[in-house]
This record gives structure tokens, C-alpha cells and sequence, in this order.
């Protein structure tokens, strides 16, 4: 197989690939007849937005839909038909020759047993043996994957190891029948930007090595230009466009692409002029978290997550804190806004607020608001959007009506860009960017004077990105809002803010206005974390 | 703001639909959960209106019908009723000369060596069979009565027990007392269960530690023993079932929720909540309350045949529903003792048991399903 060519006969030719879900409200097309060929040894990226059907066409040709979705049309591998295939003659195909990661590295593995195990669980599968044979297989594996100490790490178990590791024994298990074709869904939506890059040069010298055709299915377009080779856009269950890589970008054709190309955040926000008060500061602030020592250890230990960090906003300011996972950057925001417990002089325009308890702060509360990553967790899933949205009124303005009460839901929504009627509806019936704009309209409703943005696009669409960034600009040149803008997300950070903080490990590695940061970063630290995110510019 | 950042609310003439809609779509749509629903429906009516019916009262004793097998056709039979004329002559002390039924009403000619004194009808009044017995004429002095009256026939279509009341009646108030007790203490075990756990695992720390404990305290305390302290100090009635078992009950009710509370408590919009500066009671009962129904009303599904068991082994002891009350459990409890000499004394109410049991278990299921379609 090595000497396979990058001849045109495709090795996987999907033609007219029809994916449908019965739903109680009638069959719902995930995807309308699409059809594309992977050829040996190339980098295809399929790339849409969520719900774009996507991942769904891979489900269907590899025989893994949910219990209500059906598969039609036609696909063939190396001539032979995966579509209605019995699951048993399907194995023979699927993990051996079709292999898949996904994007959530923390679930795909199972904590309870041993990575070598369930690495190992795959080849003996496929090739027989048993597991004590398939051991020095499973270190090579480890090792090509580049796990430091695989002798050791063979017997970890999944929650021993970090995300970008568990990532890399999914890639191993995925080549450990040295598979023709791979199929990476998502692989690094769930990992730090430094780990993205990492892992996106190991399936690049994998790929290299075992010249096999990799499917890439992704959201990010960044990604997509310094990794495919063609690219597949889809939306709504069609291919819009297809093509090489450099023409898509240079060229688009269909004015979705353009879209999606276009989307990446841009524009600017100037700073505010240097003597704007300050509206929030928090000095020397210390975050601990003690970790429960157990019932017979005598001493509980504690971890820093934010150490000794000062922040001062001031009226109109945006500062987007920057670092990875574990940067302690959404710990420091909620302890600016005094809701966990932390020490540090902590000050809200000319009020000190650092003594203050839960009491002591609930007449502040309005005056300083928070926004969650997680649009589908932060929207109790009982109450209507109304419900939602009024919520901070019942407690900061009991006296209102529920008239008054409903026509200022009214007005928040309209402000937000949605339609008045949504709020007579359940948020589950929204998508993750209207979402954001309900959990935004629940923030503004009060009129707040600062505002915590905890990561409040990452968990979006490009596109939608772009819209809810326009949002809360728009919001913020309006009402002269301050904002705290967590993300680790830089091109976002760069469009939204004018001063950045950049965190690791619970301390300040850098700070400065945005353009200096971008143009001249001084550490180590952040020029890694610029040099490794990718963007849709050449 | 421009046009293309606002963005279309689904189509709006589609009403908004809850949750709680969405899971009683997919409850219709379960067929074992429906028919399970439809054969509780059906058993409650039968055990609540069913009295009304029926012309016997669940106390109301048949001396001359003890254990008799159940039948479609009418008690007395033709054939037994000369039989049973005997008897009763024998009791009044004459002799039957001759005895002829027509339809409904029967003549009897009886005899005695001294004149008979009419005030004899009221014998055969007496007997469950014969009714409305008057003389009809007096012959010798006296000494040779015709007598003639209404055949009484009743329809025992489940059978009697052993003291010859309908067991048909009984099913129907055991099935009321059972029904109530299961749904009165699985509601009792529901309130308290439901907020003590909210509010244990919302508070947690210290709080939860305490609350906790005590429930484990409570844990381990017979169940039986609880039972007796609490009839010694109330007093035997029928309210103190539903309190007793209740009281039991709502330990696993609050363990459930102070799980389901954990969980919820990193949800972001518990997080939400506090940032808009909510109370914690307001937290618990806006957000953390409504959104634990889901295990919930399963649970209580799984409660209630619970609590019926519980019902019936009080009973049992002689703590629980006392005679004539009955109760399904202190049906079967009798039936067993007569398994062989009467069978349909245990056939019958386990019968309605089991499959109200069957019911609530399909019910329980589907209740799952329609609350969490992703656990399937």
C-alpha cells in the first residue's frame, strides 16, 4: 500500500449521500444527496458551520448514526459498497481501514481501563492475538504519537493524562491498523491553541509517513488553509463548493464561502482616553482553591489559581485576558466580580467592595454582569426566554409589572437583534448564537456598567462569532459598557479589545495595549501563543 | 445595527413548546407507557366508582354464601335452594311438605305437630336466599302453613371470602385504600424529599454534612420499630399510613435530589443566577427545584408500588388498615391463607395488583424516556 500513487482513482467515492433523522415533527434531511471522493494520501477538509451535516456524512458512511437516522445513496471504498452494509462486514472496513477521532478527547476514551489496554483492544480486534502480543505494538504506536515515557504512560489511565495527550492515544488508536483513510472530526475544537498546533504537525508527519488520506472536518478555516490540500464546503446538507485549497481561498466562488471566509473578526476598538475613571480594580488578587485532602489525610492542600494579579478597567475600556486552559483567566473574572472567595482590595467605581458579602453585594449585582461561555448550560432549560431575561428585574426591581416587566423584555430583545416574539419560547429551541444574544439580553436588561465576558464566542460558529462580536461592540459604544473579554481565542481578543492581559498559570506573563502585544510580543509565552494560532490570512 | 446581524426566531406560528410538552409528546408516542396509563385509569374507576354499582357493601356478610367460588351465574342455583329450605325449616323447627319455586317466588308448605306461630317467617327472612315471606294460607288448626316469598339472588362474579362478604366489593375499597396510600405518601415523601435535598445540596458544606447525617440517622432506624413509636403516640388511624410511610419514603426521595442538586450546581446558569444577585432560596426554588422534576416523577413512579408493598405489610402486622378496611396487600395476605380451599381469594386481588404494579413500572418507563430521550 505504501506505494500507493496520488493517482485520480479515488479510494473513498461518495455519490449522492442522503442522510435523514425521523424526528417526532417529521423527517429532517441532514444531508441532501452530497457527493465527493477522497484520493489517496490527500487532506480533504469538510468544512461548515454546526448543523451544516458535515459530520453527519461521515456518520452515515461509517454505519454510526443515532438510532433514528437513515443513510441513503451510494459509498464506495476501494470499490466496495460501506452504505447498508451489515455491521459485521462493515467492521472489517471501519477501524481497520476507516478510522475516526473525534473532537472530545475527555469522553471518546474509557476511564476505566488503561490506555495500552484499549489501544491494544483495537488491534487485537482487527488482527487477532492476543493483548500481551499487541503490547510493543501499542508502545511503537505510543511512541510514533509522541508520548513522553510510553513505557510508563502505557498503563495510565484516560483522566491521568492531559487533553492534548488523550487526543494523541486517540490518533494512536486510530492508526493502529495503519487505516487507508482517517477521518479526524473536529480534532482540535476541544485544545488549546498551542496543543492545536502540536497536534495538527502529528497527524501531518503521520499522514506523511503511512500515506493515508486524511478527512478533515472542521469549522475553523484557519486550520483549513495551512493543513488541507481540497476543501469541501457544505451548508445545510449540500456541498456549496469544492476545490483546492489555495483556489477556494484566493477565489471564492459561492458567496457562502466568501462569508465564511470573511468572517473572521476584524475592525479595531480604540482605547478609551487615558484619564477615564476607573469603573472596576482589583489589587493583589489571590484566588485559592483548597483541594480536599480526604477523610484520613491530615492536611488539605491548596492551588492558586490566580496569583497576585492586578486589574484595573476603566470606563469604556475592553480588556481581553488571554491564556490557555488552566490560566486561572475565568477565575480572575469571577473574582473581580466578588463571587467566589478570594482575597485582594477589590474597588467598584469609589465604592470598596472588598469586605463585602453576598448581601453586601446584591445591590451592586446589576451594575456589574456576566456573560458564560456555554450559551446551551447558561439558559436554565425550564424557564422561557421571557423568564430568563427578567430574571435580574425580579430581584433588582421587584416593584416592576409584570407588564412593565415583559414590555422591557420586549426592548432587550430587540436590542440584541432578536425578535420580541422569542420570548413566550424555551431557549432549547434557539441555536448556540441566538442563545448568546439571550444570555446577553439577560446581562444588558439591567443596564450594567461593567460586564464579564467569559469567553462568550467560543463555543460559536465563525459566522455567528462575527455577529455576536458586532453585538457587543455596538452594545458598548451605546451604553459606554466596560468590559473584561476572557478568551483564549486571539483573533477575537484582538478585535474586541484595546488592552490585553495575557495569563499563565495564575500570574500576568504580559500586558500592554493590543497593538503592541500583537506587533511586538515580549515573552516567550506569547509569541508561542501567536505563532501558534492559525488564521485565515496567508 | 444592521439587518443581516439580526437573526430569525423559528417559525413563529409553531407555539413554543416546553420541555414538559416535548416529553408528553414522546409519552404518547410510547405505547407499553400509554396502555400502562389507560389500565391505571381504568382500575382506579373500577376501584373508586365501581361501589356504586354494585349493590353489596365491602362489610356486608352473606352467612349462607361463606367462601363461595366465583361465578357468572346468580346465588342461589336451582339446585341448592330446596336444600337450602331444609335448613331453614329445620332451624324453625317444622317439617317441609312440599317446595316449588316459579320465577322469583317460591311456595313452601310446612307442617308441625303444634299450631305454628306465623311469627316463623321471620326465619326464612333471615336465611341470605329467601325474602318477603308471608303466609299465605293457614291449614289443621294451624298446624299446616303455605308460605310463600321471593327468591333473593345475588351475583357473586368474584366470589365471597371466608366470611361470606363479596370479594368484589373488597377489591374495590382495597384498591381505594391502596391507590390513596400510594399516592398520598409517595406525594408526602415528594414534598419533604424534594426540599430537604434541594436545599442540602445547594447549600452544601457544612449544611449538606448535617442534613445529611441525619438522614442517615433516620436510615438506620428500623422501619417497623419507627412504625410502633410513631402508632403508640399518634394513635392507630388511617391518616398516620400516609404519614408513616412517607416519612420513610422521602430519605431516598432527598438522596436523589441532593445528587441531581450537585450537578446542577456547576450548571452555568445557577452561576448566572447568582451574578444577577438571586438569594439562595430564590436559586432553589427557580432554578433548582423545576429542573430536578424529571427524575423526579420517575422516582415517584417507582415510589408508589413501593409504598403500596409497605401498606400491606403494615397491614400485615396489624398496624396498618384495620378489618372491615381492607386493603389489596391485606387481600393477598388472606388469600394466601386459603390458597387451596379458595383459590380466587388470592387470584383476584393479586391480579389487580400486579398489573397496577406492571402499569406503573411501563408508566415509570416511559416517563424516563419522554424526560431524558438521551439516557435510552
Amino acid at each position: 500500500m505504501a506505494e500507493t500513487q496520488k493517482t485520480m482513482e479515488p479510494i473513498l467515492a461518495v455519490r449522492d449521500l442522503k442522510v435523514s433523522f425521523t424526528t417526532p415533527d417529521g423527517d429532517v434531511d441532514a444531508v441532501k444527496g452530497i457527493s465527493l471522493d477522497v484520493r489517496p494520501g490527500e487532506t480533504l477538509a469538510v468544512v461548515g458551520e454546526s448543523g451544516s451535516g458535515k459530520s453527519q456524512t461521515m456518520m452515515g458512511i461509517m454505519g454510526l448514526l443515532a438510532a433514528n437516522g437513515r443513510v441513503s445513496g451510494s459509498a464506495k471504498y476501494r470499490g466496495q459498497e460501506m452504505v447498508g452494509l451489515p455491521p459485521k462486514a462493515l467492521n472489517e472496513i471501519r477501524g481497520a481501514k476507516i478510522t475516526m477521532i473525534f473532537q472530545e478527547p475527555m469522553t471518546s476514551l474509557d476511564p476505566l481501563y488503561p490506555v495500552g489496554k484499549q489501544i491494544a483492544e483495537v488491534i487485537v480486534h482487527h488482527r487477532g492475538g492476543t493483548r500481551k502480543e499487541a503490547r510493543p505494538r501499542v508502545l511503537e504506536l505510543l511512541k510514533l504519537v509522541g508520548i513522553p515515557e510510553p513505557e510508563r504512560r502505557i498503563d495510565s489511565y484516560p483522566h491521568e493524562m492531559s487533553g492534548g495527550q488523550r487526543q494523541r492515544v486517540m490518533i494512536a488508536m486510530a492508526l493502529a491498523n495503519e487505516p487507508d483513510i482517517l477521518i479526524a472530526d473536529e480534532p482540535t475544537t476541544a485544545l488549546d491553541v498551542t496543543i492545536q498546533a502540536q497536534i495538527l504537525k502529528l497527524l501531518r508527519d503521520l499522514q506523511k509517513r503511512f500515506d493515508m488520506a486524511i478527512v478533515l472536518i472542521t469549522h475553523d478555516l484557519g486550520i483549513v488553509r495551512h493543513f488541507a490540500e481540497r476543501v469541501v464546503v457544505m451548508r445545510r446538507g449540500e456541498i456549496v463548493e469544492q476545490g483546492g485549497t489555495a483556489g477556494i481561498f484566493e477565489n471564492p466562488q459561492a458567496d457562502y464561502t466568501r462569508m465564511l471566509i470573511e468572517a473572521e473578526p476584524h475592525g479595531r476598538k480604540a482605547a478609551p482616553p487615558d484619564d477615564a475613571p476607573i469603573i472596576l480594580e482589583g489589587r493583589n488578587v489571590v484566588v485559592d482553591y483548597k483541594i480536599d485532602g480526604g477523610f484520613l489525610k491530615q492536611r488539605a492542600s491548596t492551588f492558586r489559581a490566580v496569583d497576585n494579579v492586578s486589574i484595573s478597567l476603566r470606563e469604556g475600556q475592553t480588556i481581553g485576558v488571554v491564556g490557555e486552559s488552566g490560566s486561572g483567566k475565568s477565575t480572575l473574572g469571577r473574582a473581580l466580580l466578588r463571587l467566589i472567595a478570594s482575597k485582594g482590595a477589590y474597588r467598584f467605581g469609589r465604592t470598596d467592595i472588598s469586605g463585602l458579602d453576598r448581601t453586601g453585594m446584591r445591590p451592586l449585582r446589576r451594575s456589574m454582569q456576566l456573560v458564560f461561555q456555554d450559551p446551551y448550560g447558561s439558559l436554565s432549560p425550564r424557564q422561557t426566554v421571557g423568564e430568563i431575561i427578567t430574571e435580574g428585574l425580579y430581584v433588582h426591581e421587584p416593584q416592576l409589572s409584570r407588564a412593565d416587566r415583559d414590555k422591557r423584555a420586549i426592548a432587550a430583545l430587540k436590542e440584541v437583534g432578536l425578535d420580541p416574539a422569542a420570548r413566550n419560547r424555551y431557549p432549547h429551541e434557539f441555536s448556540g448564537g441566538q442563545r448568546q444574544r439571550i444570555a446577553i439580553a439577560r446581562a444588558m436588561i439591567l443596564k450594567p456598567q461593567a460586564v464579564i465576558l467569559d469567553e462568550p464566542t467560543s463555543a460559536l460558529d465563525r459566522s455567528v462569532q462575527g455577529q455576536v462580536i458586532e453585538l457587543l461592540r455596538d452594545l458598548q459604544s451605546r451604553y459606554g459598557l466596560s468590559y473584561v473579554f476572557i478568551s483564549h481565542d486571539l483573533s477575537v481578543v484582538r478585535a474586541m479589545s484595546d488592552y490585553v492581559v495575557v495569563m499563565k498559570d495564575g500570574k500576568i506573563v504580559e500586558e500592554g495595549p493590543t497593538d503592541a502585544i500583537f506587533s511586538a510580543p515580549r515573552e516567550d509565552y506569547t509569541k508561542t501563543l501567536i505563532g501558534a494560532a492559525y488564521n485565515i490570512g496567508p | 445595527m444592521t439587518d443581516a446581524v439580526v437573526s430569525p426566531v423559528p417559525e413563529s406560528e409553531v407555539k413554543g413548546r416546553s420541555l414538559f410538552q416535548l416529553a408528553v409528546m414522546r409519552f404518547r408516542r410510547n405505547r407499553p407507557a400509554m396502555a400502562g396509563s389507560v389500565m391505571l385509569v381504568l382500575i382506579a374507576c373500577f376501584s373508586f366508582f365501581g361501589p356504586f354499582f354494585i349493590s353489596h357493601s365491602y362489610d356486608q356478610v352473606f352467612s349462607s354464601y361463606v367462601t363461595i367460588p366465583p361465578s357468572l351465574e346468580p346465588r342461589p342455583g336451582e339446585d341448592t335452594l330446596e336444600e337450602a329450605m331444609k335448613g331453614v325449616a329445620a332451624r324453625a323447627r317444622v317439617e317441609l311438605q312440599s317446595f316449588s319455586v316459579e320465577g322469583e317466588t317460591f311456595t313452601a308448605v310446612v307442617t308441625a305437630e303444634n299450631p305454628i306461630d306465623p311469627r316463623t317467617t321471620r326465619y326464612f327472612d333471615r336465611a341470605n336466599e329467601f325474602d318477603k315471606t308471608e303466609v299465605l294460607s293457614t291449614e289443621d288448626e294451624g298446624r299446616k302453613l303455605t308460605l310463600s316469598g321471593v327468591v333473593d339472588r345475588e351475583y357473586f362474579l368474584f366470589g365471597t371470602d371466608t366470611n361470606g362478604r363479596d370479594l368484589m366489593a373488597r377489591v374495590m375499597l382495597g384498591g381505594q385504600i391502596s391507590i390513596a396510600v400510594g399516592l398520598l405518601a409517595s406525594l408526602v415523601s415528594l414534598g419533604i424529599g424534594v426540599v430537604y435535598g434541594a436545599i442540602s445540596g445547594y447549600m452544601g458544606g457544612r449544611v449538606d454534612n448535617v442534613m445529611m447525617r441525619f438522614v442517615e440517622i433516620l436510615y438506620s432506624l428500623p422501619f417497623v420499630f419507627l412504625v410502633v413509636v410513631l402508632v403508640v403516640f399518634f394513635g392507630r388511624s388511617f391518616v398516620l399510613i400516609f404519614i408513616v410511610i412517607g416519612a420513610v419514603e422521602w430519605l431516598d426521595m432527598a438522596r436523589i435530589v441532593r445528587g441531581q442538586t450537585l450537578s446542577l450546581k456547576r450548571r452555568e446558569f445557577i452561576g448566572a443566577a447568582e451574578a444577577l444577585g438571586l438569594t439562595d432560596w430564590q436559586i432553589i426554588r427557580r432554578h433548582v427545584i423545576p429542573n430536578t422534576i424529571g427524575p423526579v416523577v420517575i422516582f415517584v413512579t417507582v415510589i408508589v408500588p413501593k409504598v403500596i408493598l409497605l401498606e400491606s405489610f403494615l397491614s400485615f402486622l396489624g398496624l396498618g388498615v384495620q378489618a372491615p378496611l381492607t386493603s389489596w396487600g391485606s387481600l393477598i395476605a388472606e388469600g394466601a391463607n386459603n390458597i387451596q380451599s379458595a383459590p380466587w381469594l388470592l387470584v383476584f386481588p393479586a391480579i389487580f395488583f400486579v398489573v397496577t404494579l406492571f402499569s406503573l413500572n411501563f408508566v415509570g418507563d416511559g416517563l424516563r424516556d419522554a424526560f431524558d430521550p438521551k439516557d435510552r
